[in-house]
């Protein structure tokens, strides 16, 4: 026992050593983050670009004008209408949006691989009352890497057990998180039980998907933890339980639920359970067979955050561009669809994801809507489209240009991107290599 | 005391049976028996092509002395009139682990364990010749009495652990002998497979790769240790050396193994005989090609239960044709003329062994080669044709004694004799009391009915329409009656017991409850045959059920798989925009012209006989495209139980069932290098494969394929993200990788000295493809990321005199690219991927644009399965990335790779002369939009879109008739299993197998 101990402490010596070490390296290597901007402080004009409105509009010589950081102007540059401020003209070139990637984990992971960098998954299986927001990390440079694609907001979310915990959307250009937060709380998130569990093979079972026995028993238990938790809700609430407290708002409508979830009986089931317990805001996550229930998604308005598209099929029968399709099948089939990217690598991925969308442009859709997977379409399922999502007079002057087509890789060009207004830096610690490296070889 | 007794009448049986002449007698005297005996009036099968209606059968001391229609029967005889039955040679089971323990499995501790656990043998525990299955044989009475039952006389056992397994050893199932006389072949042939032993934890080798590996190094060390050059005494090669000259078993489980091990077997000599997986029949050309004899499990798979939809979507159409298929593999293997055998391999009981062959007998496979597969192929397989699988003269009294057909399902196997000596598994002529009879005592009049099973006698006894309370009870010929009194107030009973003769007339004795007792005579009622008649019924319409439709297989044989393979065509392209990836540039509104698998004219106006003409408007025509770093179309990625592992190659492991290779089609890609992992710094050789679907792993493979071999450095070869407990393995620093790699380079160059010196030396494959490097034979592709590591290498190879040919990732290319142009090494990286690990911190996707502009030949490549079908988009962020130009950035995924692969003088670009290997794409191939419509390789058209909507069409129809077939098959009572998802591993650098 006490040979045990000593051991402990020994390694737990070591491991601070390790830590400090660590500390020291990364501090000595990480070059500044990129400053955020300053409030805008003129209006600005920006005339001549194709604008693409998010909305599925498009706006052939656009004139596009924003003060104090909301959108004051849409319209042709036609339009007998006095140009605020700094003017800019931009003809030929593109105006978006800002884009959005809903349920990401950037800013919670810097390096997977490194373990203290890594603040996304926490110990337990119930557990809405963690929440993301607090552990976001604005200075992330993976974070800043998003920005000189357009992928301008999003979703921050926990991973892990059966409630992950709360997610919170931010914008990219912020001192801190508090200042980055665009809407602190939206949503809880939850991980559907899987209808398969795979052989234990380290027990010598074959590492192949079976029917998961328990799934019975474990929306059981989802369906028990929420019928405890409504109990709660109508009690004095006294000794007080966090994690019900945290469940509140999916309870009384003010929070969205989004549940993960792939399968067609498990998003059927999610969408019985939802109703059951009476919660208003379901948005499905992942949603591979959503296009096999389609007809339900519509019938219940319950809109799906579908995940990435560049993704191998499933199942090796499945049509080889099932993946690129699936937002087509559901658009057409009247569900309202956003686009979300997680998976491996997903954080220093998510700057791809306009090329998602230009995939599903590909594949059936027009290139209007498939933006709209991407800008209006998120930000009404996250609950934000009063300010963001669009290129509309009132909202939040979080928009870009692009020297070309955004959702394709050859055309994506920023010129410029302002976040609320202000006008911020599309450099990066990636650039700054790319400069510092550049010039080295001119020489 | 009773059981004593029985143990010694038991033995004394024994000894009578089979005394030993040496053998010193206490209990009495020496007798020993020197009658014949003899079986008549039988039909004998003496081998599967010879029959004798009507013949005799001689036996004495266990073997067969005569055989035939009219042979004269000794007069000592005790002869047996078996008229009307059938007899036939019992079966041979080849591959069966009987009365050999499973050996126990190490426990697991932490950490890896990189040395042997035992002294003397081989380097490697794995590695097992010297086991000898006899020093663990215990007879199993059990089990052998269920072999007996399922018609078998002689097991081949072996021990069933390792890659080399030892000798097995050949047993007659004689259970009233003793090990003295069950033993026909001591060492009966040297056993293989490749999979680890259970004992050792020793890590090498973890992946099947490895394990081939393994098995060439052994049979090359075998040999340099017969030459008697070795210092040192190894009983395990010592011992291989002694089996050499034995047959060779080696369970490959698949045809894919079989396949792979047969081209080991050709390497040294050897023929082996495989221990197949039941799917030969999908390969069975390639499979009838190895020349080699097969052993078929029969273990066809149950019908999925597809009652849950939601579950059944999930089974894939492979799955659901292997239910329908497997059955037909032996038929298929016969039709064929491949030599196989058939084993109870992989069931779970003996007694499953009868109703899966008479599957395969209905699904085609004749009776006669049925027999064969269980007789003369076994016995000639274990060198015994003399002896065993047939009742020649002269050949051990094996054999089956049926009521007919030994094929048929109404058929009982009366008898299984081994070695002479008879075990009755049913009796003949049953003795079958069941019928109502009457009876009269004392004046009245009794009726009995008797019913239930043979074994379990039910009866009823009436009197003045009276029901009686009655047990009946039948041992041997004597029945036993008790039934109560017509009083059943009084709770007495009468007793009847009668010796049976005659089952429709019998008398006995009737005790009374007084102590009375009287003869009574009992007569049975003639009408009681009915039920009888409707069985046999019954049994006459399951005979003549309808044969199952086969599904045609495919190649390969699963979703999106060619009823036959597609051929080359002549090809003319019209008015398409042509990306050269030569001085032409691109050229638009052109002609291109593919003739006999090459590239034949480009211009105007072309035309062509027979020519397919395509209309190529709008669109445009690209060499296709190349991946340099792909882990797809493969069984296994790292060998990842060394530091160095050159001598393991992803040639032997390329698995053309992956549907990785029709998606990379339909992102036109036609080339890939299927590199190994990056667990080791030094890895193991490439495969560079063409995407030709439907063809087998070898006609996948380029021929003259220019070898290549992976190195890797940084934080997967130092194991930093492997967890705690692998710690122990040099090296662990950046700092020891570089001397991981002088040393091996140094003794691969002393090597090298020495083998040329013409002097004897230990063959050695991991040294000579290292000295393969050295002499410039052979390419490295080295998995990089941080430029110190990549400096250090490039200094290494100097160091060496040869230049490294690819850094592949080498995500920090840029900061030393000007380096890496003097070295002249190639960059193959990746578009944009960083932040996973800490090495990756400072990639930048501007790394393909700074090496491109420093003159370094750039190539971006995938590692990933799903990268690996949107290269043309992968390609394009460098025009995004670093203004590449769109010309060079396409050839980053075409031409560039096929020259850091050295194959460029035959693909990568639109050029007469070069291969076919190209895509039509519906519109600019790095544009988002663009979709590959066709794609090329020599002319054959592997993938064309509209045909891919055809193909799913298709799938669906057949899933639909096959999930129907498992729903009725369901209904009709038949036995199903649960839904399972097979998954095949997504395959990256550091995939840990």
């Amino acid at each position: 026992m006490f040979s045990e101990m000593k051991k402990n402490i020994i390694r737990m010596k070591k491991l601070k050593y390790k830590l400090l070490a660590f500390a020291l390296l990364l501090s000595s290597i990480s070059i500044a983050q990129q400053t955020p901007g300053s409030k805008q402080k003129e209006a600005i004009s920006i005339e001549g670009a194709t604008a693409h409105l998010g909305n599925g509009e498009v706006i052939e010589n656009s004139l596009i004008m924003f003060n104090e950081g909301k959108i004051t102007f849409v319209g042709s540059a036609n339009t007998k209408i006095a140009r605020q401020g700094k003017i800019m003209q931009v003809q030929g070139k593109h105006i978006y949006p800002g884009f959005i990637a809903p349920n990401s984990t950037l800013g919670l992971v810097e390096v997977d691989a490194v373990r203290a960098s890594n603040d996304v998954d926490e110990v337990g299986t119930m557990n809405p009352h963690i929440r993301s927001l607090i552990a976001y990390n604005t200075e992330s440079k993976v974070v800043e890497s998003m920005r000189p694609n357009g992928v301008l907001m999003g979703q921050i979310t926990p991973r892990g057990g059966r409630i992950s915990g709360t997610s919170s959307v931010v914008q990219f250009d912020a001192w801190n998180w508090e200042d980055a937060a665009i809407k602190v709380d939206d949503g809880i998130h939850l991980n559907w039980p899987n209808p398969f569990s795979r052989g234990r093979w380290w027990l010598g079972e074959p590492a192949m998907l079976k029917e998961n026995k328990n799934y019975k028993k474990q929306v059981e238990e989802l369906t028990a933890y929420f019928t405890d938790s409504k109990a709660y809700q109508a009690s004095a609430k006294s000794p007080k339980h966090l994690p019900f407290e945290a469940l509140q708002g999916v309870i009384d409508g003010s929070k969205k639920l989004y549940v993960h979830v792939n399968g067609e009986r498990g998003i059927t089931d999610a969408i019985n359970f939802t109703k059951a317990n009476n919660i208003k805001h379901l948005v499905v996550v992942g949603a591979y067979e959503a296009h096999k229930v389609s007809g339900l998604l519509k019938q219940n308005n319950i809109p799906v955050l579908l995940q990435r598209v560049h993704s191998k099929p499933k199942n090796d029968d499945d049509d080889y561009d099932l993946p690129f399709k699936l937002a087509n099948k559901l658009v057409k089939a009247g569900v309202l669809v956003g686009l979300e990217n997680a998976g491996d690598m997903e954080r220093m991925n998510a700057r791809n994801l306009p090329f998602l969308a230009g995939t599903c442009a590909a594949y059936g859709l027009d290139k209007e809507q498939a933006l709209s997977l991407i800008t209006l379409n998120t930000a009404k399922i996250l609950g934000i489209d009063d300010t963001v999502g669009s290129l509309e007079v009132g909202k939040d002057a979080t928009l870009f240009i692009s020297e070309g087509d955004a959702l394709d890789m050859r055309t994506n060009k920023l010129s410029k991107a302002y976040i609320q207004g202000r006008d911020i830096s599309l450099e990066s610690h990636q650039t700054e290599l790319y400069k510092r490296y550049s010039k080295k070889y001119k020489k | 005391m009773i059981k004593k007794t029985l143990l010694l009448t038991f033995l004394a049986c024994t000894i009578n049976l089979f005394a030993q002449e040496n053998v010193p007698k206490n209990d009495g005297v020496k007798t020993i028996s020197s009658n014949y005996t003899a079986i008549t009036n039988a039909k004998i099968h003496v081998s599967p092509t010879q029959i004798i209606e009507n013949g005799t059968l001689v036996i004495k001391d266990g073997k067969i002395v005569s055989v035939g229609s009219n042979i004269t029967i000794p007069k000592n005889a005790v002869v047996t009139d078996l008229t009307g039955k059938s007899v036939y040679p019992s079966f041979i089971d080849i591959y069966s682990t009987f009365g050999v323990e499973k050996p126990k499995r190490q426990t697991v501790s932490r950490g890896p364990q990189y040395d042997a656990g035992r002294e003397g043998y081989y380097w490697n525990d794995h590695i097992r010749a010297e086991q000898n299955a006899i020093d663990l044989f215990k007879y199993d009475d059990k089990e052998a009495k269920k072999l007996l039952e399922a018609g078998f006389g002689v097991v081949n056992t072996h021990i069933n652990d390792g890659i080399i397994r030892g000798t097995g050893t050949l047993i007659a199932l004689n259970s009233k002998g003793s090990n003295a006389n069950r033993i026909l072949k001591e060492q009966s042939g040297q056993y293989l497979g490749t999979g680890k032993s259970v004992t050792s934890r020793q890590s090498y080798p973890t992946s099947i790769m490895g394990s081939f590996a393994l098995l060439r190094q052994v049979n090359m060390d075998a040999k340099w240790y017969a030459s008697g050059a070795a210092k040192e005494t190894d009983r395990t090669l010592e011992a291989f050396n002694r089996n050499k000259n034995q047959v060779q078993i080696i369970e490959a489980g698949s045809k894919m193994n079989a396949l792979r091990l047969d081209k080991i077997g050709d390497q040294f000599n050897t023929q082996y005989v495989f221990v197949g997986g039941g799917d030969e029949y999908e390969y069975v050309n390639d499979i009838k090609a190895t020349n080699g004899t097969f052993i078929i499990p029969i273990d066809f798979p149950a019908a999925y239960d597809m009652e849950n939809p939601f579950l059944a979507s999930s089974v894939a159409l492979a799955d659901l044709r292997e239910w329908n298929q497997k059955p037909y593999n032996p038929k298929i293997l016969a039709d064929n003329n491949v030599n196989f055998a058939l084993s109870t391999y992989k069931l779970k009981e003996a007694k499953m062994f009868m109703p899966n062959l008479l599957k395969a007998i209905e699904s085609g496979l004749s009776k006669e080669k049925a027999l064969a597969a269980l007789t003369t192929i076994p016995a000639q397989i274990l060198g015994k044709s003399d002896e065993l699988g047939t009742l020649k003269t002269g050949a051990y009294a094996n054999f089956l004694v049926t009521s007919g057909d030994l094929f048929e399902k109404k058929t009982t196997i009366y008898q299984n004799w081994v070695a002479g000596v008879k075990n009755e598994l049913k009796p003949i002529d049953p003795l079958d009391m069941r019928g109502n009879y009457t009876f009269n005592l004392g004046n009245t009049d009794y009726e009995l009915s008797i019913k239930g099973e043979l074994k379990k006698l039910k009866t009823e006894v009436k009197a003045n329409d009276k029901k009686l309370g009655a047990k009946i009870s039948l041992s041997d010929d004597w029945m036993r009656l008790t039934f109560s009194t017509i009083d059943t107030t009084k709770q007495e009973f009468i007793r009847l017991v009668a010796n049976i003769k005659n089952t429709n007339a019998f008398n006995g004795k009737a005790i009374f409850p007084n102590g009375n007792e009287t003869t009574f005579f009992a007569t049975k009622k003639v009408d009681a045959k009915k039920t009888d008649d409707k069985k046999v019924d019954k049994d006459k319409k399951d005979d003549t059920k309808k044969v199952e439709k086969f599904f045609p297989v495919t190649y390969p044989n699963m979703a999106y798989g060619f009823k036959t393979l597609p051929k080359q065509k002549t090809l003319l392209f019209k008015n398409v925009t042509v990306w050269t990836n030569e001085k032409d540039g691109i050229l638009e509104n052109t002609d291109v012209l593919i003739k006999a698998g090459k590239i034949s004219k480009i211009g105007q106006n072309l035309s062509a006989a027979n020519a397919q003409v395509i209309d190529g408007k709008g669109k445009h025509l690209t060499a296709g495209i190349i991946d340099e770093h792909a882990h797809i179309a493969t069984s296994s990625v790292n060998e990842s139980g060394h530091n160095s592992t050159a001598e393991v190659t992803q040639e032997d492991v390329i698995d053309p069932e992956d549907i990785g290779i029709y998606r990379n089609l339909a992102g036109g890609v036609t080339s890939i290098q299927i590199l190994h992992g990056s667990a080791n710094p030094i890895g193991g050789r490439s495969a560079i494969i063409k995407m030709k679907w439907g063809e087998s792993a070898n006609n996948l493979i380029y021929k003259n394929a220019p070898k290549f071999i992976k190195f890797a450095l940084g934080e997967n070869v130092k194991q930093s993200n492997w967890g705690d407990n692998n710690k122990v393995r040099f090296p662990q620093t950046r700092m020891g990788v570089e001397q991981v790699y002088t040393d091996y380079f140094q003794r691969a160059k002393e090597y090298d000295t020495k083998k040329k010196s013409g002097k004897p030396y230990r063959q050695d494959v991991e040294m000579e493809v290292i000295a393969e490097i050295l002499n410039k034979e052979r390419f490295i592709s080295c998995h990089s990321y941080v430029q110190s590591e990549i400096n250090m290498l490039m200094k290494v190879a100097e160091k060496f005199d040869f230049n490294i040919n690819t850094f592949t990732h080498i995500l920090e290319g840029y900061k030393v690219a000007d380096k890496m142009k003097a070295h002249g090494v190639g960059g193959s990286t990746f578009s944009d991927w960083w932040a996973y690990k800490y090495e990756v911190n400072d990639a930048i996707p501007f790394n393909a644009a700074i090496m491109h502009n420093a003159g370094v030949t750039v190539a971006i490549n995938s590692d990933d399965g799903e990268m690996s079908r949107r290269l043309n988009q992968e390609a394009a962020k460098s025009v995004k990335y670093g203004g590449v130009s769109e010309e060079d950035a396409w050839k980053f995924v075409t031409l560039n790779p096929a020259k850091l692969l050295h194959i460029d003088n035959r693909v990568g670009s639109i050029k007469i002369g070069k291969d076919a290997d190209v895509v039509l794409w519906s519109d600019h191939p790095m544009s988002i939009y663009a979709k590959a419509e066709k794609t090329i390789i020599e002319g054959v058209t592997y993938f064309d879109i509209n045909r891919d909507i055809q193909l799913r069409a298709s799938i669906k129809k057949e899933k639909n008739e096959l999930t129907t077939l498992m729903l009725q098959a369901k209904n009709k009572g038949l036995k199903t299993k649960p839904i399972e998802k097979k998954v095949k591993a997504d395959f990256h650098c550091d995939s840990e197998f």
